[in-house]
Parts: C-alpha cells; structure tokens; sequence
C-alpha cells in the first residue's frame, strides 16, 4: 500500500540538541538517531520532553543549540509530514477538502485522483464528500492518516496520533498506519508500550531531566507484529519496568 | 408553525396596550391606543416608505463600510503583528469614546445628508467588529497551525484557508452586533440633524403631536432592525454550517 512515488528512504541524525524549557534545560547536547525506512518509537513519562523532541525535528520549535542533518546531507526542510495529537481536521472542509489541505496550502493543484486512492486504501472512500463532524473518532484518524501519506515526505512525525481512540479501533488502525508507512521514516512518540512494539523497528524510552534517550530495544519480527506473541508481552515487561524506573528516577 | 412563541408575545404586547389605554384613560398624544398606530401605518405608508427607505440606506451603507475597514484592521494586525501595538491601544482607547456625542460634531463637519449618519454607524460598528474578527483570528487552533507550518504554508494562505475561516463564527457574533446597533447609530445621527429619515419623521411628529406616526415610525424601525438582523444571522449560518448554533438544531448527515 506504501505510495511507490516517496523517495528512498532517508534517515536524520541529531547532534548536540539543546532546548530550554521556562529557565530549565530540557535537552542538553542530545545525541539521537532515526534509521532510514524504519519506524522509531519514544516512550517515556509525561513531560519528559518527547513531544518537545519531535516539534523540534519538524522544525515548530527553533533550536537553542545542536544540529539535525538528514543522512544525505540535504536539508529536513519540505521532506517531514506531520500527525498531531488531534486529527487537526478543518470542520469546513470534507474529508477530501482534508486529505488535500498541504496541495491548498501551498497555492497546488491537488492530485485528487492519489487522494481517491488512499481513501479507498484507508477504507473511508464513502465518506469523501462528509464533514468531519459526522465521522466517528476512528474515521477522523483515518482521514488523519490519509492527509500525512498524502504529503508523501519520506519522514513522518507522529504525536501519541491514535491515543484518543478505543482499544479495538486503536489496533485495527496502527496495524493500517504500519503498512501504509512501511519504507518511511518514522518517528512515533506514543505512551502506550504495546503500541510502541506493535509498530516500532527500534523503541526508545526517554528519561531524566535534561533528558537522555536510552539505547534501543529491537524486537524480532517486522511490523505490525501480532498483539497475541508470547515474545511481545514478554517485551513489553521489560518495557514496563524500564519505563518505571524512568518514573522512579524522575520523582 | 415557525415564530408562533414570537406572535403570541406580540398579541399579549398588543392586549396589555390596548389595557393601559381604557384603564388610565390616558390622552392619545400622549399614548396612542394600538389601532391608531396601524391607522397611522396604513395612512401614512407612502411617507413612511420613503424616510425608511433613506434610513435603511444609511445602515447599510454604515454596516457594508463598518464591516470593510474593521475586517481589513482585524487581518492587517493579524497578519502584520508589528501593527498591533500601533492599532490596539487606539483601538480600546476609541471606544471609550461615548460616540453619541460624536454625533453633533459629525453632523457639523459632515452636514446635514446621509454621510454624517454613515460615518456614525461607521465609528460605532467599527470596534465590535475588529475586536470580534481579531480575537477569532488571534484564537485559531495551534494544532491547525503546526500542520499548515509543516506543510509549507505561507503566512497570507494559512490566514486565507485555515485563519480566517476558524474565525468565522467570531466574527459572526461581531456582525450580529453591528447589525443590531447600526439602526441606533442611524437614528441617532438623524436626530442631531437630517431632513429625511425615521428619527427625522419622528422627531418631526413629536413636535407637531402627532403622536400616531411617531409610533408608526418606531415600528417601522423596528422591522427594519428586526429583519437586518435576521437577514444577517441566516446569512452566517449559511457561511458557517460547521459552527455550534443556539437557534438551530444539530443536523448531522447520515450516511
């Protein structure tokens, strides 16, 4: 289903990241690296500054020190799509109007026949014509995630996207979003451990303050990996306790 | 069906009238019983159809104006930050300014026609709807604009496609506001000074007791508040269908 017209895949590497945060430092010279073509997961407790990092590489919040370089030595600038916490629908626009904002946005001709596709893909296409206030909040992130592909950047940026949904929805989706980002470059900050192993290639957990990003877990297997895996829930264990004693330590 | 609520408060308005009338045997130049108001609309109506019509002139003229240069303040500051510290205070600080007793002053510089009444349904809309359309534009969603940064978008195309379209229903409640007080700014200027309108007739009736067509007049004014208003609150829910509405009803499409 991954859109054939990206290009190769691209990865980043952050050097030196330096960002206050009202007077005190939330990184200090932070070292972080996203691998080309795979998805990278940041898991860590609230306020620890993971969102910070991914408005920072998309460049919404200007850096106080450091340095973020795609491995190919181009810039990051036009090659990031975006997926906020909120499905960020415009209520005045239909679900087409929606998928097609970044082409208005930037005074394009939107290519509605790629956005008929990833309607269809996406399983929303009877909805192209309706408003966003009558979809239910799993079609709203549908609609969501066919906006990103449709900027089709080889970098994607995802905030906590499928948080606000149910439990049987949430994973009917990021099994939906792990095929349809497959071959891009993804960062996804979630705080749901079980999300993170479903999708990720390499899961970070993010801790302290300035915060430090831990070395990667790789569980086997591509994603999106079966909930039911023995090896994932026995993972996700060693998630959970990594993750408290982040907690602990930042009490 | 539609306004039965509205037309039965009229009728009890109606009966309570023509009540006070019998029981305090009140003279008619003082308090004009119901029916010698409609009488008076009836007989009068070609006079009454022309001061309105210069009246309803200068409302329009006054709200379309009004509207233009509040609305092109609201984005110019909204677009160009640098010049809100420039408009705001003068902004705030015009609108302490009671402008009713503008309204000699206006009529002295501007004279006796129609300019003097626009001008002052101008200064009076002027700040509702500037504060309205700013404060909806200062209020769009950050995540709305994190997206549009993210996808390119120029300063002038986010205000266009996403900014100015949030701030719709905000300046909605703007609009409606000046819709409701542009006939009080029109009258107002008529009575300082004019030789046509509805406050002109009226103050002209009042001096020669004809108490009747004073009320006419007052009618007639209120049906032309009345229905600018409602012309006004259609007009915006047409444009803002997606906006939370008091007067109408959730109308969700179904599948």
């Amino acid at each position: 289903m991954a859109d054939s017209s990206s290009s190769s895949s691209v990865g980043i590497d952050l050097r030196g990241i330096t960002l206050g945060y009202d007077g005190g430092p939330l990184f200090a010279g932070l070292d972080f690296q996203l691998m080309p073509g795979q998805c990278t997961c940041l898991l860590g407790p609230s306020g620890v500054g993971k969102s910070s990092l991914l408005r920072v590489i998309a460049g919404l919040v200007p850096l106080d020190g450091g340095d973020i370089r795609c491995t190919d030595g181009r810039s990051i600038k036009k090659r990031i799509a975006w997926m906020g916490q909120s499905d960020g629908l415009l209520p005045w626009l239909t679900v087409e109007d929606n998928i097609c904002l970044g082409a208005r946005l930037r005074g394009e001709r939107p290519a509605r026949d790629r956005a008929a596709r990833l309607l269809k893909d996406l399983d929303i296409a009877p909805l192209a014509g309706r408003l966003p206030a009558t979809l239910s909040g799993g079609q709203r992130q549908r609609a969501a995630l066919a906006r990103t592909l449709m900027e089709d950047r080889p970098i994607v940026l995802m905030d906590e996207p499928f948080s606000a949904l149910d439990a049987i929805t949430r994973s009917r989706l990021q099994a939906l979003a792990a095929e349809a980002l497959a071959g891009r470059t993804v960062l996804l900050v979630t705080h749901d451990p079980l999300e993170a192993l479903r999708l990720g290639h390499r899961i970070h957990v993010m801790t302290g303050t300035p915060a430090t990003i831990e070395p990667a877990l790789c569980p086997d297997g591509a994603p999106p990996r079966a909930v039911d895996d023995r090896d994932l829930l026995t993972l996700q264990a060693t998630l959970l306790g990594r993750l408290a004693g982040a907690v602990e330590r930042a009490a | 069906m539609i306004a039965r609520r509205p037309l039965l408060v009229l009728a009890g308005f109606l009966a309570l009238w023509q009540a006070v009338v019998w029981l305090t045997g009140v003279p008619p130049f003082m308090l004009p019983p119901p029916v010698a108001v409609l009488r008076s609309l009836a007989d009068h109506a070609g006079l009454l159809a022309y001061h309105a019509l210069v009246t309803s002139g200068e409302i329009l003229a006054g709200l379309l104006l009004g509207v233009i240069v509040g609305a092109a303040s609201a984005l110019a500051m909204a677009l160009i930050p640098a010049l809100q510290p420039w408009m705001l205070p003068p902004l705030v600080l015009g609108q302490a300014i009671p402008v009713f007793a503008l309204a000699p002053i206006l009529v002295l510089w501007l004279g006796y026609g129609m300019v003097s009444k626009v001008a002052m349904a101008v200064l009076i809309i002027y700040f509702p709807v500037t504060a309205a359309l700013f404060d909806g534009l200062r209020r769009t969603d950050p995540g709305w604009l994190d997206l549009a940064h993210t996808m390119g978008a120029s300063p002038l195309r986010t205000l266009w496609h996403l900014r100015l379209p949030a701030a719709l229903p905000a300046f909605g409640s703007g609009l409606r506001i000046a819709a409701a007080v542009a006939p009080i700014a029109a009258v107002v200027g008529e009575w300082v000074g004019s030789g046509a309108g509805l406050g002109y007739l009226m103050l002209h009736a009042n001096g020669r007791s004809q108490t009747a067509l004073m009320f006419a007049a007052m009618v007639v004014l209120m049906a032309i508040a009345l229905g600018l208003y409602v012309l006004i609150d259609r007009l915006l829910l047409h444009l803002t269908p997606w906006a939370p509405h008091s007067l109408a009803l959730p109308n969700g499409r179904n599948p």
